[in-house]
């Protein structure tokens, strides 16, 4: 969601056009406090996760939620990283492949579908479009079900792949792609490719992948964190918790503190080292997706 | 965050309860009732080696399973952890179970075995070598607990549980001159005095309906019966309306705390001396030296306060079983595994170190390390107290096929007593009506 509040008021152009309008004072500083309460309410659990991780497990409950005790950040640290035999940095890994390789997949799948909805003239194309704009529709928890008495009637639940392959699918990326494809992608230039002798999969890749990069950014992280997120399939489809995500791993673990309650710690370090990676993709990837919009500014 | 978690289970729990259930009806004729009865009626070893998987939420379970697979080279267990039964894993063998996926042995809650029985996820693992006999090693009440009552039938094996006893934080009784309750009047006394000290002597979990359910337990009353035809449900008999006139009547005095169980802000109580005592089941101890960490060496345990001065009954909170699921093709070597995992004593002593369980048999609660005076309680032996407590359990509780819904409807009811809208037995009313609707709604039959 975080995303599309962020595209509504891209940064470098409003400050451009505001310029000239000349804002007044009062109404910049009505902004600034509304925009500061946000970014209050956004930061303080971080804060507050950020401060929990670095004490023990007696101060955790005495002292202060919102600032230092003694530092146990290390400690917390280790034991994180080798209880259950080192089970966590696992899940880690998990994650980042069923959501780094699966966002990047179900970009690429998208990103096609949708350019082709967008650019191509074929007979039930509104059809299709708008079967695939239902699915937008349907939350993913009310699909994990079904998909999990597909995969085990194919005997392929509890697998990688029961949760990778579902995650590759986005109705909501390929709405997005059609909807850019088509407004960024002028046919002229598509017609120009083709008259120099480019095949529609080169013309694809080397022509309207790049037009579309800022929409490309914005699917991948979108589902990116809808696959991070996801919780409800995985706890459905695996029972091995070597397979398990982060969040699943982090949520079994949680579940058990009343017969282990040193894991309370665990739960809460754990937490904190697997926003890491959210807050990495989202920081390094932001950067190409300004980009991106610029670019398109400039053209506009 | 605990509350958020556990609303969120409910939700998704609810939302696939739903849809296992209409899956449920468009195939019960296929995957009936006849492989069932074959399960029971011949329980022979399989031909060559055999691999089992046992899904729990045991930490330490590796060990016991390492130990197993070494001395077994035919029968090999793969143990896999999930989230515990309520949060996750019974929704997993449920949909397992209708998938015809599920693993051959898994830990279910004794209070969610009835749920399992009547849904006919377990086998009926009477006539495999060594169950029957194995019955006699464990305490009473359990062995009940997984046959039901039935004549021939045992649908699973006990694996651990929560007698229940009073921690007390012995420094402060009797710095402050106060007896230390073995009556829930004196109790009721106590409560009075120590809030004139200025804490509270203990706090009502609104969302541990379980607690309430081993108070109710002690005091022999039953929630459920069932008769082999119909369910009898009845949370608001005698003891049970005993029990919640009394605590109802130290919320309305303000001698308790209403602080969610387990939470933050509860540890902080333990912690500070702002409560006094718990009454707890065993694996209570580790709660409490864990969440508060300074008061080491002012606790004690002694046993339950009493409803009649010199009786000894006490109840039970939580403890667990291992059943074989519907589906496993070898009953026979999953049934070896699971009377070994709970009676042998290497195993046990792995469990206990590793998960801290508390054994269902009789010569479980003479293991060594169950006999040392712990230093977090004044080096008292405490574990001698729940031995005497798992002994003086009531055999004849029954819990219900909903538990789940029963938990979730009357702790609705408990959070409105303790903000003053209705009482304890509102919430106990409720929560019946509310259950025999579930049934009903079900086709499980019910006695109004």
């Amino acid at each position: 969601m975080s995303i599309l509040t962020r595209t509504d008021g891209y940064g470098p152009t409003t400050a451009r056009e505001s310029r000239g309008v000349r804002e007044r004072p009062m109404s910049r500083l009505v902004a600034f406090v509304i925009m500061g309460a946000f970014t209050l309410y956004f930061l303080v659990p971080i804060w507050w996760l950020a401060v929990a991780s670095t004490k023990s497990r007696g101060q955790f409950t005495s002292s202060a939620g919102l600032w230092f005790a003694d530092f146990h950040l290390w400690d917390n640290l280790t034991f994180l990283f080798t209880y259950g035999g080192g089970v966590y940095l696992r899940w880690l890994g998990n994650a980042v492949i069923y959501a780094g390789v699966g966002a990047l997949l179900g970009t690429l799948l998208a990103s096609m579908c949708g350019y082709a909805l967008a650019k191509y003239l074929f007979r039930g194309r509104d059809l299709l479009f708008n079967i695939i704009l239902g699915g937008v529709l349907v939350p993913v928890t009310a699909l994990a079900l079904p998909l999990f008495l597909i995969f085990s009637a194919v005997d392929m639940t509890n697998t990688y792949w029961s949760v990778f392959l579902p995650s590759l699918v986005s109705p909501f990326g390929v709405y997005l792609a059609r909807i850019y494809a088509a407004a960024s992608v002028p046919d002229e230039l598509l017609e120009a490719a083709r008259l120099d002798g480019s095949g529609e999969v080169r013309t694809f890749f080397t022509v309207s992948v790049r037009l579309m990069a800022p929409a490309l950014v914005t699917i991948f992280l979108f589902q990116f964190v809808t696959i991070w997120n996801n919780f409800f399939l995985p706890l459905v489809m695996l029972s091995d918790d070597r397979l398990y995500p982060v969040t699943l791993g982090l949520y079994a673990w949680n579940s058990q503190t009343n017969a282990v309650p040193e894991l309370r710690t665990a739960v809460i370090v754990g937490a904190f080292v697997a926003i890491v990676p959210l807050i990495l993709a989202f920081l390094g990837l932001q950067r190409f997706w300004r980009g991106g919009l610029a670019a398109g500014g400039v053209k506009a | 965050m605990n509350r958020h978690t556990t609303t969120l289970a409910r939700a998704g729990a609810a939302a696939v309860a739903g849809a296992v259930l209409l899956a449920g009806c468009s195939d019960a004729g296929d995957d009936g009732t006849s492989d069932g009865a074959a399960d029971a009626a011949s329980c022979e070893p399989s031909d060559g080696p055999v691999e089992l998987t046992y899904t729990g939420w045991v930490p330490g379970m590796e060990d016991a399973v390492a130990l197993w697979n070494e001395a077994n080279p035919d029968i090999q267990v793969t143990y896999n952890t999930g989230p515990s039964g309520n949060a996750g894993t019974y929704q997993d063998f449920f949909n397992q179970l209708e998938a015809g996926q599920a693993p051959d042995l898994g830990q279910i809650e004794f209070d969610t075995l009835p749920n399992f029985r009547v849904q006919d996820g377990l086998v009926n693992i009477a006539d495999c070598a060594g169950v029957m006999e194995s019955g006699e090693q464990f305490v009473d009440w359990t062995w009940q607990q997984v046959t039901f009552g039935e004549e021939g039938s045992v649908y699973a094996i006990p694996q651990d549980t929560g007698p229940m006893a009073m921690f007390y934080r012995a420094d402060l009784f009797e710095e402050a001159g106060i007896d230390v309750p073995t009556t829930w009047d004196e109790y009721a006394d106590a409560a009075a005095a120590i809030r004139d000290e200025g804490a509270h002597i203990t706090h009502f979990p609104r969302t541990d309906v379980n607690w309430f359910a081993g108070l109710v337990w002690q005091a022999e009353g039953r929630w459920f019966e069932n008769d082999g035809d119909q369910w009898t449900v009845d949370l608001t008999g005698p003891q049970s309306t005993q029990v919640a006139d009394y605590w109802q009547g130290l919320i309305d005095d303000g001698l308790v705390k209403d602080t969610a169980g387990f939470s933050d802000e509860w540890n902080n109580e333990l912690n500070t001396g702002e409560l006094w005592t718990w009454v707890s089941a065993v694996w209570g101890a580790n709660s409490i030296s864990s969440g508060a960490p300074d008061t080491a060496g002012d606790w004690a345990v002694a046993p339950m306060p009493q409803w009649d001065a010199g009786a000894n009954a006490a109840g039970n909170w939580g403890g667990s079983s291992v059943a074989v699921l519907k589906g496993s093709d070898h009953p026979y070597e999953a049934a070896q595994f699971a009377v070994w995992l709970n009676t042998s004593e290497e195993s046990l002593t792995a469990l206990n170190e590793g998960g801290g369980l508390y054994p269902a048999t009789t010569a479980g609660l003479e293991l060594p390390a169950l006999k040392e005076g712990l230093e977090f309680y004044g080096d008292q032996p405490i574990y001698d107290v729940f031995a005497e407590a798992a002994a003086a359990t009531d055999p004849s509780f029954t819990w219900g096929p909903t538990m789940a819904q029963t938990y979730n409807d009357v702790a609705d009811g408990f959070g409105g007593a303790l903000s003053g809208s209705g009482t304890l037995l509102d919430a106990l009313q409720s929560g019946q009506d509310a259950t025999i609707a579930t049934l009903k709604s079900q086709s499980i039959p019910v006695a109004e």
